[in-house]
């Protein structure tokens, strides 16, 4: 599944870039990104903050449009927010005066202003999934950070995108929890595959999670390098002691840390 | 903080007591002062007088004025809401309407609404409407301020999720916006209510024949001062029922806009 010339292209970004100021005296946001994502491939993007990561999603999404270079999706370039992405932020972003379920079929309710019965009916089974079936009628507020974050996924999923931007969902939770969460979005993901890019901060979680790692530069953020991971799936707990795992996370670290060397 | 708590029980009943027992107290100082230096009526009543003079004027007579308040003040407090929230809407929405009304809200805001209020009168007689007008202006700014906060404080990450799910702007405002400003409307609500009181009494200062406020000024001006202390403290009755109201409205209707516990 692993980025061979076999699958056809389903994410391409040539040369993309952005610059949030129109004024060209003032540095790039994100700089010649030339990225090919095959379809159902799990890919992360680590970097240090402010490298444009998120940046670089938003132009995925259709939010925002890059100022050089084209993003298109099954050869259709991408001029603005799209059906067949499901976003993920950093914060769960529930709206609070609505509950599990209906937060869950937000997305419906506000693109075409109903829903149906299926509707109700798949975002129960998507609930379910997740584990979230007991807690459905339940207020985000009463909910744990987690849970919420788990919410926000279902959430995502609920227009059943082909790809599923992640922009370091799990960076506001504590370790154990951001851990257990990995694992069901990888469960979640083996049965629903989706095309994923996942934004982190965390190398250890990247290897984890993903098919391929992108390491990107400080500002202007630019591609530096790629990492294949050839961790046999599904992973679980028992992958982070494998001796393989640690050679990987180590040597993006080396990519990180000491780019000229790498 | 002493060692030893006492038990959360009774800790519950104490702080729910001393509000109560601290008024209590205060009337009663009240009454000891007036008897003690034998304060004459026309200075400062005591409780007891006060109470005497509440029951002698009838019940319906106290209906009537009420109901003249009461009217003004509600109908005030109503048109304010109508005013306000398409307001706020419309300054989210355009920059150069804000430009444009904001330095005329402020002036409106600023200008001591007593001074207005016979003008007002003089301009639209000496009728509901321009009590309700005079209200108005006492009360849409509070409530402007704290919509428009409340729409512009709308976390952006709900706003992206909008734009990414390309919804049409009407929705974000109804469905993201509007819902994420109750908190903040309900704080202006709790402003504007006391304020419509406010209002309704000034406007009967000016000029009414019925009304809590005129009762206050005619019965001073007759020195029935323990009438007017009477009619003073039904009005803060009726204002503290009026906040309350609002308050249980929330809590009522939009339990999850409360502050966490």
């Amino acid at each position: 599944m692993t980025g061979t010339a076999t699958n056809r292209s389903f994410v391409r970004l040539s040369g993309v870039g952005h610059r949030y100021d129109p004024d060209p005296a003032t540095p790039m946001a994100v700089t010649g990104v030339d990225l090919d994502i095959q379809r159902h491939e799990f890919v992360a993007v680590v970097g240090p903050s402010g490298c444009g990561k998120s940046t670089l999603l938003r132009m995925i999404s259709g939010l925002l449009k890059p100022t050089e270079g084209e993003v298109s999706v099954f050869g259709r370039p991408v001029d603005g927010p799209r059906d067949d992405v499901g976003i993920v932020f950093q914060k769960p972003t529930l709206l609070p005066w609505l509950n599990v379920r209906k937060n869950v079929l937000f997305p419906l309710k506000h693109k075409y202003g109903r829903y149906s019965h299926d509707d109700e009916k798949r975002a129960g089974e998507l609930l379910e999934m997740a584990g979230l079936e007991s807690f459905a009628d339940k207020m985000p507020d009463e909910l744990s950070g987690g849970m919420q974050q788990r919410v926000g996924i279902v959430r995502a999923l609920l227009l059943n995108p082909d790809i599923l931007l992640m922009d370091e969902p799990f960076s506001a939770l504590d370790a154990m929890t951001r851990e257990q969460i990995g694992f069901d979005l990888l469960r979640i993901w083996e049965e629903n595959p989706k095309t994923v890019l996942f934004i982190t901060h965390s190398i250890a979680e990247a290897v984890l999670l993903a098919d391929r790692v992108l390491v990107m530069s400080k500002r202007p953020g630019t591609l530096l390098e790629m990492l294949d991971v050839d961790l046999p799936r599904p992973r679980t707990r028992h992958t982070i002691s494998e001796p393989r795992f640690a050679e990987l996370t180590e040597r993006l670290r080396k990519h990180i840390y000491e780019p000229e060397a790498a | 903080m002493s060692l030893k708590q006492p038990d959360p029980k009774t800790r519950r009943l104490v702080l729910a007591a001393a509000p109560w027992l601290f008024f209590v107290a205060l009337i009663l100082l009240w009454e000891l002062v007036c008897r003690a230096f034998s304060l004459p009526e026309y200075v400062l009543p005591a409780p007891s007088a006060i109470v005497d003079a509440f029951f002698k004027v009838e019940f319906s007579r106290w209906m009537t004025h009420l109901w003249a308040t009461l009217r003004v003040a509600l109908m005030g407090f109503l048109v304010s809401i109508l005013v306000a929230v398409p307001i706020a809407i419309a300054m989210m929405r355009s920059e150069l309407l804000t430009r444009t009304l904001y330095p005329l809200l402020v002036v409106i805001q600023s200008t001591p609404v007593v001074a207005v209020a016979p003008l007002i009168i003089v301009l639209m007689g000496s009728d509901d409407p321009s009590r309700v007008l005079i209200t108005c202006l006492l009360t849409f700014f509070p409530l402007v301020v704290s919509t428009a906060t409340g729409i512009n404080e709308t976390p952006p990450e709900l706003i992206e999720l909008s734009r990414s799910l390309d919804a049409p702007t009407r929705r974000e405002t109804w469905q993201i916006r509007i819902p994420y400003a109750i908190p903040y409307i309900f704080t202006g609500l709790r402003v504007a209510i006391t304020l419509a009181i406010i209002g309704a009494v000034v406007a009967e200062f000016v000029a009414a024949e019925e009304g809590l406020g005129y009762f206050i000024q005619f019965s001073t001006s007759f020195f029935r001062i323990p009438q007017a202390f009477a009619g003073l403290f039904f009005l803060a009755v009726v204002s503290l029922l009026l906040f309350k109201s609002v308050q249980w409205t929330q809590q009522i209707f939009f339990p999850w806009s409360l502050p966490k516990k």
